[in-house]
Protein backbone atom coordinates (compact mmCIF):
# COMPACT_ATOMS: atom_id res chain seq x y z
CA UNK A 1 0.00 0.00 0.00
CA UNK A 2 2.86 2.58 0.68
CA UNK A 3 4.63 1.54 -2.44
CA UNK A 4 2.46 3.84 -4.30
CA UNK A 5 4.16 6.90 -1.65
CA UNK A 6 7.21 5.48 -2.61
CA UNK A 7 7.84 7.20 -5.89
CA UNK A 8 6.37 10.50 -5.38
CA UNK A 9 8.42 10.57 -1.76
CA UNK A 10 11.61 9.25 -3.55
CA UNK A 11 11.28 12.32 -6.73
CA UNK A 12 11.32 15.12 -3.54
CA UNK A 13 14.25 13.92 -2.28
CA UNK A 14 15.87 14.09 -5.40
CA UNK A 15 14.56 17.29 -6.25
CA UNK A 16 15.91 18.28 -2.60
CA UNK A 17 19.58 17.03 -3.52
CA UNK A 18 19.41 18.58 -6.54
CA UNK A 19 18.43 21.75 -5.12
CA UNK A 20 21.11 21.64 -2.45
CA UNK A 21 23.64 21.14 -4.78
CA UNK A 22 22.52 23.99 -6.96
CA UNK A 23 22.70 26.55 -4.55
CA UNK A 24 25.68 25.92 -2.44
CA UNK A 25 27.54 25.53 -6.40
CA UNK A 26 26.05 28.84 -6.93
CA UNK A 27 28.95 30.44 -5.70
CA UNK A 28 31.61 27.70 -6.25
CA UNK A 29 34.07 27.68 -9.56
CA UNK A 30 33.99 27.11 -11.89
CA UNK A 31 30.68 30.09 -13.34
CA UNK A 32 30.52 29.36 -16.96
CA UNK A 33 29.81 33.13 -17.67
CA UNK A 34 28.56 32.04 -21.08
CA UNK A 35 26.33 30.16 -20.66
CA UNK A 36 24.70 32.35 -17.82
CA UNK A 37 24.23 35.04 -20.83
CA UNK A 38 23.40 32.09 -23.27
CA UNK A 39 20.52 31.63 -20.64
CA UNK A 40 19.26 35.17 -20.07
CA UNK A 41 19.26 35.55 -23.64
CA UNK A 42 17.05 32.85 -24.31
CA UNK A 43 15.04 33.35 -21.03
CA UNK A 44 15.12 36.88 -20.55
CA UNK A 45 14.83 38.66 -24.08
CA UNK A 46 13.19 35.42 -25.52
CA UNK A 47 10.22 35.41 -23.24
CA UNK A 48 10.02 39.79 -23.73
CA UNK A 49 7.22 39.72 -26.42
CA UNK A 50 4.77 37.33 -24.96
CA UNK A 51 4.84 38.92 -21.94
CA UNK A 52 4.76 42.01 -22.49
CA UNK A 53 1.67 40.95 -24.55
CA UNK A 54 0.14 39.22 -21.46
CA UNK A 55 1.11 42.43 -19.43
CA UNK A 56 -0.65 44.43 -21.36
CA UNK A 57 -3.83 42.43 -21.95
CA UNK A 58 -4.30 41.89 -18.49
CA UNK A 59 -3.63 45.13 -17.28
CA UNK A 60 -6.29 46.14 -20.40
CA UNK A 61 -9.13 43.91 -19.49
CA UNK A 62 -8.40 44.64 -15.53
CA UNK A 63 -9.26 48.60 -16.06
CA UNK A 64 -12.76 47.20 -17.85
CA UNK A 65 -13.28 45.00 -15.33
CA UNK A 66 -12.66 47.10 -12.28
CA UNK A 67 -14.34 50.49 -14.14
CA UNK A 68 -17.44 48.56 -14.35
CA UNK A 69 -17.64 47.18 -10.76
CA UNK A 70 -16.85 51.10 -9.54
CA UNK A 71 -19.62 52.88 -11.25
CA UNK A 72 -21.54 51.42 -9.20
CA UNK A 73 -19.81 53.74 -6.25
CA UNK A 74 -19.36 56.45 -8.19
CA UNK A 75 -15.66 55.77 -7.93
CA UNK A 76 -14.55 55.48 -11.56
CA UNK A 77 -11.79 57.82 -10.55
CA UNK A 78 -10.08 54.98 -8.36
CA UNK A 79 -9.79 52.56 -11.81
CA UNK A 80 -5.98 53.37 -11.25
CA UNK A 81 -5.06 52.11 -8.36
CA UNK A 82 -6.92 48.88 -8.42
CA UNK A 83 -5.18 48.12 -11.63
CA UNK A 84 -1.94 48.80 -10.01
CA UNK A 85 -2.23 46.92 -6.87
CA UNK A 86 -3.46 43.79 -8.25
CA UNK A 87 -1.16 44.20 -11.12
CA UNK A 88 2.31 44.84 -9.14
CA UNK A 89 0.83 42.65 -6.44
CA UNK A 90 -0.56 39.15 -7.84
CA UNK A 91 -1.09 39.42 -11.44
CA UNK A 92 1.92 40.82 -12.77
CA UNK A 93 4.35 38.39 -10.78
CA UNK A 94 2.15 35.26 -11.18
CA UNK A 95 1.00 36.17 -15.02
CA UNK A 96 4.68 36.26 -15.62
CA UNK A 97 6.03 33.09 -13.87
CA UNK A 98 3.39 31.09 -15.77
CA UNK A 99 4.00 32.47 -19.26
CA UNK A 100 7.90 31.81 -18.47
CA UNK A 101 7.48 28.43 -16.53
CA UNK A 102 5.21 27.11 -19.94
CA UNK A 103 7.92 28.73 -22.61
CA UNK A 104 10.79 27.99 -20.06
CA UNK A 105 10.48 25.31 -17.92
CA UNK A 106 9.26 22.89 -20.77
CA UNK A 107 12.55 24.47 -23.25
CA UNK A 108 14.66 23.52 -20.20
CA UNK A 109 13.47 20.11 -19.66
CA UNK A 110 13.49 18.94 -23.32
CA UNK A 111 17.03 19.96 -23.57
CA UNK A 112 18.25 18.29 -20.45
CA UNK A 113 16.23 15.23 -21.18
CA UNK A 114 17.56 14.75 -25.01
CA UNK A 115 20.87 15.41 -23.73
CA UNK A 116 20.26 12.68 -21.09
CA UNK A 117 18.46 10.07 -23.03
CA UNK A 118 21.44 10.52 -25.96
CA UNK A 119 24.25 9.65 -23.25
CA UNK A 120 25.44 13.44 -23.46
CA UNK A 121 24.72 13.87 -19.72
CA UNK A 122 26.86 10.76 -19.11
CA UNK A 123 29.65 12.54 -21.83
CA UNK A 124 29.62 15.31 -19.22
CA UNK A 125 30.56 14.09 -16.31
CA UNK A 126 33.13 11.52 -17.80
CA UNK A 127 34.72 14.36 -19.30
CA UNK A 128 35.71 16.22 -16.10
CA UNK A 129 32.30 18.54 -15.62
CA UNK A 130 29.54 18.23 -13.50
CA UNK A 131 26.21 18.88 -14.86
CA UNK A 132 25.18 21.03 -12.49
CA UNK A 133 27.46 23.55 -12.60
CA UNK A 134 27.32 23.69 -16.34
CA UNK A 135 23.84 23.04 -16.84
CA UNK A 136 21.47 23.75 -13.78
CA UNK A 137 22.92 26.58 -12.33
CA UNK A 138 23.39 28.87 -15.20
CA UNK A 139 19.74 28.16 -15.37
CA UNK A 140 18.85 29.33 -12.49
CA UNK A 141 21.08 32.20 -12.27
CA UNK A 142 19.50 33.54 -15.40
CA UNK A 143 15.88 32.95 -14.35
CA UNK A 144 16.72 34.41 -11.01
CA UNK A 145 18.30 37.80 -13.06
CA UNK A 146 15.56 37.95 -15.69
CA UNK A 147 12.62 37.28 -13.97
CA UNK A 148 12.18 39.80 -11.73
CA UNK A 149 12.70 42.02 -14.63
CA UNK A 150 10.14 40.53 -16.85
CA UNK A 151 8.08 41.17 -14.41
CA UNK A 152 8.28 45.07 -13.93
CA UNK A 153 8.38 45.10 -17.39
CA UNK A 154 4.69 42.86 -17.61
CA UNK A 155 3.61 45.53 -14.38
CA UNK A 156 4.36 48.58 -16.26
CA UNK A 157 2.62 47.87 -19.57
CA UNK A 158 -0.12 46.25 -17.69
CA UNK A 159 -0.51 49.47 -15.86
CA UNK A 160 0.13 51.26 -19.35
CA UNK A 161 -2.88 48.95 -20.58
CA UNK A 162 -5.19 49.98 -18.05
CA UNK A 163 -4.27 53.89 -18.95
CA UNK A 164 -5.42 53.58 -22.52
CA UNK A 165 -8.50 52.17 -21.36
CA UNK A 166 -9.25 54.95 -18.66
CA UNK A 167 -8.29 57.65 -21.17
CA UNK A 168 -9.96 56.37 -24.14
CA UNK A 169 -12.94 54.37 -23.02
CA UNK A 170 -13.25 56.22 -19.19
CA UNK A 171 -12.49 59.65 -20.13
CA UNK A 172 -10.03 59.80 -17.10
CA UNK A 173 -7.15 62.86 -17.74
CA UNK A 174 -3.48 60.92 -17.52
CA UNK A 175 -3.17 62.82 -14.10
CA UNK A 176 -5.58 61.39 -12.37
CA UNK A 177 -4.63 58.09 -13.35
CA UNK A 178 -1.20 58.54 -12.75
CA UNK A 179 -1.62 59.90 -9.64
CA UNK A 180 -3.85 57.38 -8.42
CA UNK A 181 -1.84 54.74 -9.61
CA UNK A 182 1.47 56.39 -7.79
CA UNK A 183 0.29 56.80 -4.69
CA UNK A 184 -1.56 53.58 -3.44
CA UNK A 185 1.73 51.56 -4.15
CA UNK A 186 3.73 50.98 -1.43
CA UNK A 187 6.75 49.85 -0.55
CA UNK A 188 5.89 46.73 0.48
CA UNK A 189 3.85 45.91 -2.70
CA UNK A 190 6.99 46.23 -4.83
CA UNK A 191 9.18 45.03 -2.55
CA UNK A 192 6.93 41.74 -2.40
CA UNK A 193 5.96 42.34 -5.97
CA UNK A 194 9.82 41.17 -7.18
CA UNK A 195 10.43 38.59 -3.91
CA UNK A 196 7.57 36.75 -5.53
CA UNK A 197 9.03 36.18 -9.30
CA UNK A 198 12.49 35.35 -7.43
CA UNK A 199 11.09 32.65 -5.63
CA UNK A 200 9.04 31.62 -8.83
CA UNK A 201 12.31 31.75 -10.79
CA UNK A 202 13.95 29.28 -8.39
CA UNK A 203 11.00 26.88 -9.25
CA UNK A 204 11.06 27.13 -12.45
CA UNK A 205 14.56 26.66 -13.43
CA UNK A 206 14.89 23.80 -10.77
CA UNK A 207 11.98 21.95 -12.10
CA UNK A 208 12.69 22.69 -15.30
CA UNK A 209 16.31 20.77 -14.79
CA UNK A 210 15.40 18.36 -11.84
CA UNK A 211 12.46 16.72 -14.98
CA UNK A 212 14.78 16.95 -17.87
CA UNK A 213 17.65 15.60 -15.24
CA UNK A 214 15.80 12.50 -14.24
CA UNK A 215 14.06 11.57 -18.08
CA UNK A 216 14.19 8.11 -18.75
CA UNK A 217 12.60 5.97 -21.83
CA UNK A 218 14.21 7.58 -25.02
CA UNK A 219 11.86 10.52 -27.02
CA UNK A 220 9.15 9.24 -25.47
CA UNK A 221 10.62 10.07 -21.90
CA UNK A 222 11.33 13.61 -23.47
CA UNK A 223 8.11 14.09 -23.86
CA UNK A 224 7.10 13.15 -20.64
CA UNK A 225 9.55 15.26 -18.28
CA UNK A 226 8.19 18.20 -20.68
CA UNK A 227 5.24 18.19 -19.76
CA UNK A 228 5.75 17.09 -16.20
CA UNK A 229 8.07 20.31 -15.86
CA UNK A 230 5.49 22.12 -16.62
CA UNK A 231 2.62 20.75 -14.97
CA UNK A 232 4.40 20.29 -11.60
CA UNK A 233 6.52 24.57 -11.88
CA UNK A 234 2.66 25.64 -12.98
CA UNK A 235 1.46 24.10 -10.00
CA UNK A 236 4.09 24.81 -7.22
CA UNK A 237 4.05 28.38 -8.72
CA UNK A 238 0.46 28.89 -7.54
CA UNK A 239 1.63 27.01 -4.08
CA UNK A 240 4.15 29.51 -2.95
CA UNK A 241 2.17 32.56 -4.52
CA UNK A 242 -0.06 31.51 -2.29
CA UNK A 243 1.76 31.12 0.94
CA UNK A 244 3.72 34.27 0.05
CA UNK A 245 0.54 36.63 0.01
CA UNK A 246 -0.26 34.93 3.11
CA UNK A 247 2.82 36.08 4.64
CA UNK A 248 2.36 39.99 2.84
CA UNK A 249 -1.37 40.54 4.62
CA UNK A 250 -0.29 39.24 7.80
CA UNK A 251 2.19 42.27 7.89
CA UNK B 1 58.39 -2.54 -17.66
CA UNK B 2 58.38 -6.13 -16.21
CA UNK B 3 56.11 -4.20 -13.24
CA UNK B 4 54.20 -1.76 -15.28
CA UNK B 5 52.58 -4.64 -17.04
CA UNK B 6 51.31 -6.42 -14.30
CA UNK B 7 49.81 -3.26 -12.90
CA UNK B 8 45.97 -3.60 -11.93
CA UNK B 9 44.21 -1.18 -14.49
CA UNK B 10 40.83 -2.05 -13.47
CA UNK B 11 39.01 -4.23 -11.25
CA UNK B 12 35.36 -5.28 -10.22
CA UNK B 13 35.60 -6.77 -7.04
CA UNK B 14 32.07 -8.49 -6.47
CA UNK B 15 30.14 -5.59 -7.90
CA UNK B 16 25.91 -6.26 -8.51
CA UNK B 17 23.87 -3.09 -9.24
CA UNK B 18 20.09 -2.77 -9.42
CA UNK B 19 17.88 -0.44 -11.03
CA UNK B 20 14.74 -0.75 -8.22
CA UNK B 21 13.76 -4.57 -8.87
CA UNK B 22 15.71 -5.30 -12.00
CA UNK B 23 19.42 -6.36 -11.51
CA UNK B 24 21.70 -4.67 -13.60
CA UNK B 25 24.83 -6.18 -12.48
CA UNK B 26 25.37 -9.62 -10.22
CA UNK B 27 28.15 -9.81 -8.19
CA UNK B 28 30.60 -9.61 -10.97
CA UNK B 29 34.35 -9.68 -10.34
CA UNK B 30 37.31 -9.43 -12.84
CA UNK B 31 40.31 -7.92 -13.11
CA UNK B 32 42.39 -6.28 -16.28
CA UNK B 33 45.89 -5.67 -16.46
CA UNK B 34 47.78 -2.73 -18.05
CA UNK B 35 48.19 -3.30 -22.10
CA UNK B 36 45.31 -5.97 -21.98
CA UNK B 37 42.39 -6.46 -24.42
CA UNK B 38 39.57 -7.18 -22.71
CA UNK B 39 36.43 -8.10 -24.99
CA UNK B 40 32.73 -8.45 -23.56
CA UNK B 41 30.38 -9.72 -25.19
CA UNK B 42 26.94 -9.76 -24.20
CA UNK B 43 23.19 -9.57 -25.81
CA UNK B 44 21.06 -5.97 -25.71
CA UNK B 45 20.10 -5.53 -22.02
CA UNK B 46 22.99 -7.93 -20.86
CA UNK B 47 24.68 -4.97 -18.64
CA UNK B 48 27.61 -4.30 -20.73
CA UNK B 49 26.96 -0.68 -20.96
CA UNK B 50 26.00 -0.38 -17.07
CA UNK B 51 29.54 -2.30 -16.75
CA UNK B 52 31.22 0.54 -18.15
CA UNK B 53 29.72 3.56 -16.84
CA UNK B 54 29.91 1.58 -13.05
CA UNK B 55 33.93 1.86 -14.19
CA UNK B 56 33.53 5.35 -14.54
CA UNK B 57 31.91 5.78 -11.67
CA UNK B 58 29.06 7.10 -13.33
CA UNK B 59 27.39 4.86 -11.76
CA UNK B 60 26.84 3.47 -8.00
CA UNK B 61 27.66 -0.54 -7.30
CA UNK B 62 24.97 -1.32 -4.83
CA UNK B 63 27.68 -3.68 -3.28
CA UNK B 64 30.95 -4.44 -4.41
CA UNK B 65 33.76 -2.69 -5.23
CA UNK B 66 35.57 -1.35 -8.15
CA UNK B 67 39.47 -0.07 -8.63
CA UNK B 68 40.92 2.03 -11.17
CA UNK B 69 44.51 2.59 -11.47
CA UNK B 70 44.49 0.71 -8.12
CA UNK B 71 42.49 3.09 -6.17
CA UNK B 72 39.19 2.24 -4.84
CA UNK B 73 36.51 4.76 -6.67
CA UNK B 74 33.37 2.70 -4.96
CA UNK B 75 32.71 5.69 -1.93
CA UNK B 76 34.73 8.65 -3.75
CA UNK B 77 33.21 11.60 -3.97
CA UNK B 78 32.11 13.27 -7.71
CA UNK B 79 34.95 15.97 -7.78
CA UNK B 80 38.05 13.25 -7.12
CA UNK B 81 36.59 10.85 -9.40
CA UNK B 82 37.11 14.10 -12.18
CA UNK B 83 40.53 13.40 -11.46
CA UNK B 84 40.52 9.97 -12.11
CA UNK B 85 38.26 9.97 -14.98
CA UNK B 86 40.97 12.47 -16.50
CA UNK B 87 42.81 9.29 -17.19
CA UNK B 88 40.42 7.34 -18.61
CA UNK B 89 38.97 7.62 -22.26
CA UNK B 90 34.98 6.44 -23.12
CA UNK B 91 33.41 6.25 -26.47
CA UNK B 92 29.46 6.01 -25.64
CA UNK B 93 27.44 3.55 -27.61
CA UNK B 94 25.72 6.54 -29.76
CA UNK B 95 29.15 8.72 -29.89
CA UNK B 96 27.38 10.85 -26.94
CA UNK B 97 28.48 14.19 -28.75
CA UNK B 98 27.09 17.44 -27.67
CA UNK B 99 25.30 18.54 -30.46
CA UNK B 100 25.19 22.50 -29.34
CA UNK B 101 29.07 22.00 -29.70
CA UNK B 102 31.15 21.96 -33.16
CA UNK B 103 32.98 19.15 -33.61
CA UNK B 104 36.52 21.02 -32.50
CA UNK B 105 34.60 22.08 -29.42
CA UNK B 106 33.36 18.49 -29.01
CA UNK B 107 37.16 17.13 -29.13
CA UNK B 108 38.60 19.93 -27.61
CA UNK B 109 36.17 19.86 -24.38
CA UNK B 110 38.20 17.49 -22.38
CA UNK B 111 41.11 19.17 -22.72
CA UNK B 112 39.48 22.70 -21.45
CA UNK B 113 37.36 20.90 -18.62
CA UNK B 114 39.78 18.46 -17.08
CA UNK B 115 41.81 20.98 -14.45
CA UNK B 116 43.99 17.70 -13.77
CA UNK B 117 44.96 17.50 -17.55
CA UNK B 118 46.76 20.57 -17.49
CA UNK B 119 46.75 21.34 -20.72
CA UNK B 120 48.32 24.86 -21.56
CA UNK B 121 44.88 26.56 -23.83
CA UNK B 122 47.30 27.15 -26.70
CA UNK B 123 48.31 23.65 -27.50
CA UNK B 124 44.08 22.61 -27.44
CA UNK B 125 43.85 23.29 -31.30
CA UNK B 126 47.00 21.13 -32.49
CA UNK B 127 46.05 18.27 -29.93
CA UNK B 128 42.05 18.23 -31.08
CA UNK B 129 43.76 18.66 -34.96
CA UNK B 130 45.73 15.62 -34.22
CA UNK B 131 43.17 13.67 -33.00
CA UNK B 132 40.74 14.47 -35.45
CA UNK B 133 43.81 13.42 -37.83
CA UNK B 134 43.81 9.83 -36.17
CA UNK B 135 40.19 9.53 -36.90
CA UNK B 136 40.95 11.01 -40.55
CA UNK B 137 38.12 13.55 -39.80
CA UNK B 138 40.56 16.36 -39.83
CA UNK B 139 38.53 18.32 -42.26
CA UNK B 140 35.04 18.51 -40.48
CA UNK B 141 36.13 21.06 -37.26
CA UNK B 142 33.47 23.47 -37.92
CA UNK B 143 30.87 21.24 -38.34
CA UNK B 144 28.01 20.15 -35.99
CA UNK B 145 27.73 16.91 -35.13
CA UNK B 146 24.36 16.65 -37.09
CA UNK B 147 25.95 17.13 -40.42
CA UNK B 148 28.14 13.79 -39.95
CA UNK B 149 26.89 10.42 -40.57
CA UNK B 150 26.53 7.92 -37.58
CA UNK B 151 30.04 6.66 -38.45
CA UNK B 152 31.36 9.54 -38.60
CA UNK B 153 30.00 10.48 -35.27
CA UNK B 154 31.32 7.41 -33.60
CA UNK B 155 35.14 8.36 -35.11
CA UNK B 156 34.74 11.58 -33.30
CA UNK B 157 33.63 10.52 -30.44
CA UNK B 158 37.13 8.25 -30.56
CA UNK B 159 38.52 10.98 -31.25
CA UNK B 160 37.33 13.20 -28.23
CA UNK B 161 37.93 9.13 -26.10
CA UNK B 162 41.90 9.55 -27.19
CA UNK B 163 42.78 13.18 -27.42
CA UNK B 164 43.78 13.60 -23.70
CA UNK B 165 46.09 10.28 -24.08
CA UNK B 166 44.22 7.88 -21.62
CA UNK B 167 45.49 4.59 -20.28
CA UNK B 168 42.61 3.31 -20.60
CA UNK B 169 40.45 3.32 -23.19
CA UNK B 170 36.77 1.82 -22.78
CA UNK B 171 34.09 1.35 -25.88
CA UNK B 172 30.84 0.70 -25.71
CA UNK B 173 29.09 -1.10 -28.75
CA UNK B 174 31.16 1.03 -31.00
CA UNK B 175 29.67 -0.85 -34.20
CA UNK B 176 26.20 -0.78 -33.20
CA UNK B 177 23.48 0.13 -36.00
CA UNK B 178 26.76 0.47 -38.72
CA UNK B 179 26.83 -1.29 -41.71
CA UNK B 180 29.65 -4.16 -42.16
CA UNK B 181 32.34 -1.38 -44.16
CA UNK B 182 32.02 1.39 -41.45
CA UNK B 183 32.16 -1.03 -38.63
CA UNK B 184 35.17 -2.40 -39.88
CA UNK B 185 36.99 1.46 -40.22
CA UNK B 186 35.59 1.93 -36.47
CA UNK B 187 37.48 -0.90 -35.21
CA UNK B 188 40.63 -0.53 -37.40
CA UNK B 189 40.60 2.94 -35.51
CA UNK B 190 40.40 1.00 -32.23
CA UNK B 191 43.29 -1.50 -33.05
CA UNK B 192 45.03 1.41 -34.33
CA UNK B 193 44.76 3.52 -30.76
CA UNK B 194 45.80 0.60 -29.02
CA UNK B 195 48.61 -0.05 -30.77
CA UNK B 196 50.10 3.00 -31.54
CA UNK B 197 49.30 4.26 -27.90
CA UNK B 198 49.62 1.06 -26.45
CA UNK B 199 46.39 1.87 -23.94
CA UNK B 200 44.49 -0.89 -22.15
CA UNK B 201 40.94 -1.40 -23.77
CA UNK B 202 37.45 -2.65 -22.72
CA UNK B 203 35.31 -3.24 -25.83
CA UNK B 204 31.67 -4.38 -25.26
CA UNK B 205 29.95 -5.28 -27.93
CA UNK B 206 27.14 -8.35 -29.56
CA UNK B 207 29.83 -9.08 -32.44
CA UNK B 208 32.19 -11.49 -32.59
CA UNK B 209 33.99 -10.53 -35.63
CA UNK B 210 34.71 -6.89 -33.76
CA UNK B 211 36.42 -8.89 -30.64
CA UNK B 212 38.41 -11.29 -33.13
CA UNK B 213 39.96 -8.60 -35.14
CA UNK B 214 40.89 -6.57 -31.56
CA UNK B 215 42.29 -10.36 -30.47
CA UNK B 216 44.12 -11.58 -34.14
CA UNK B 217 45.14 -8.22 -35.87
CA UNK B 218 48.02 -5.63 -35.25
CA UNK B 219 47.66 -2.23 -36.72
CA UNK B 220 51.08 -1.28 -39.05
CA UNK B 221 51.81 1.89 -39.54
CA UNK B 222 53.95 1.31 -42.83
CA UNK B 223 50.32 0.39 -44.71
CA UNK B 224 48.09 2.29 -42.21
CA UNK B 225 46.04 -0.81 -42.39
CA UNK B 226 45.26 -3.89 -40.09
CA UNK B 227 47.51 -7.22 -40.43
CA UNK B 228 47.00 -10.67 -39.22
CA UNK B 229 48.90 -10.67 -36.18
CA UNK B 230 50.46 -13.62 -36.74
CA UNK B 231 53.11 -15.10 -34.08
CA UNK B 232 52.86 -11.61 -32.55
CA UNK B 233 49.16 -13.13 -31.85
CA UNK B 234 50.04 -13.87 -27.96
CA UNK B 235 51.41 -10.41 -27.44
CA UNK B 236 48.13 -8.57 -27.81
CA UNK B 237 47.27 -10.56 -24.61
CA UNK B 238 43.19 -10.78 -25.19
CA UNK B 239 41.03 -11.47 -22.40
CA UNK B 240 37.40 -12.50 -23.10
CA UNK B 241 34.39 -12.19 -21.04
CA UNK B 242 30.52 -13.05 -21.67
CA UNK B 243 27.44 -11.57 -19.79
CA UNK B 244 24.25 -13.38 -19.89
CA UNK B 245 21.40 -11.65 -17.17
CA UNK B 246 23.73 -9.39 -15.61
CA UNK B 247 26.10 -12.48 -14.66
CA UNK B 248 29.29 -12.81 -15.85
CA UNK B 249 29.07 -16.66 -17.57
CA UNK B 250 32.45 -17.05 -19.25
CA UNK B 251 35.91 -15.57 -18.73
CA UNK B 252 39.22 -16.79 -21.16
CA UNK B 253 40.54 -16.59 -24.04
CA UNK B 254 39.72 -16.78 -27.68
CA UNK B 255 40.24 -20.77 -27.95
CA UNK B 256 38.67 -21.40 -24.54
CA UNK B 257 35.58 -19.25 -25.77
CA UNK B 258 35.36 -21.16 -29.16
CA UNK B 259 35.53 -24.79 -27.25
CA UNK B 260 32.61 -23.97 -25.22
CA UNK B 261 29.60 -26.13 -25.97
CA UNK B 262 27.16 -23.98 -23.89
CA UNK B 263 24.13 -22.54 -26.44
CA UNK B 264 24.37 -19.07 -25.36
CA UNK B 265 28.06 -18.85 -25.67
CA UNK B 266 27.93 -20.25 -29.02
CA UNK B 267 25.42 -18.02 -30.13
CA UNK B 268 28.17 -15.53 -30.17
CA UNK B 269 31.18 -17.18 -31.86
CA UNK B 270 31.08 -17.57 -35.51
CA UNK B 271 33.96 -20.05 -36.23
CA UNK B 272 36.52 -18.30 -38.64
CA UNK B 273 36.40 -20.58 -42.05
Amino acid sequence: MLDILKSPILAIQDFCFLAGRTIRNVFRRPHYADDIFLQMDIIGIGSLPIVTLTGFFSGAVLAMQMAKALQQYGAVGQTGQLVAITLVRELGPVLTAVVVAGRNASGIASELGSMKVTEQIDAMRALGTDPVQKLVKPRLVATCAVLPLLTIIADFVGIFGGFLIAYFALNLTPAQYWNNVWQSLEYLDVSFGLAKPFAFAIIIALIGCFFGLSTTGGTQGVGRATTQAVVASMVLVFIVNFFMTRIYVSM
Amino acid sequence: MGDEQEQSVLRFDNVSLSFGDAPALRNVSFEMLAGETRIVFGAAGSGKTVLLKTALGLLKPDAGSVYVFGQEITGLPEEELFAIRSRMGVLFQEGGLFDSLTIEDNVGYPLLNQPWLHCPPDQVQARVEEALRFVELEHTLEKFPSELSGGMRRRVGIARAVVTEPRLVLYDSPTAGLDPITAYTIIALIVKERDVKNTTTLMATHRYQDGHFLANFRYQPAGNRLEPAGRDRAAIRTRFMVLEESRIVFEGTQAELEASNDPYLSKFVRRQE
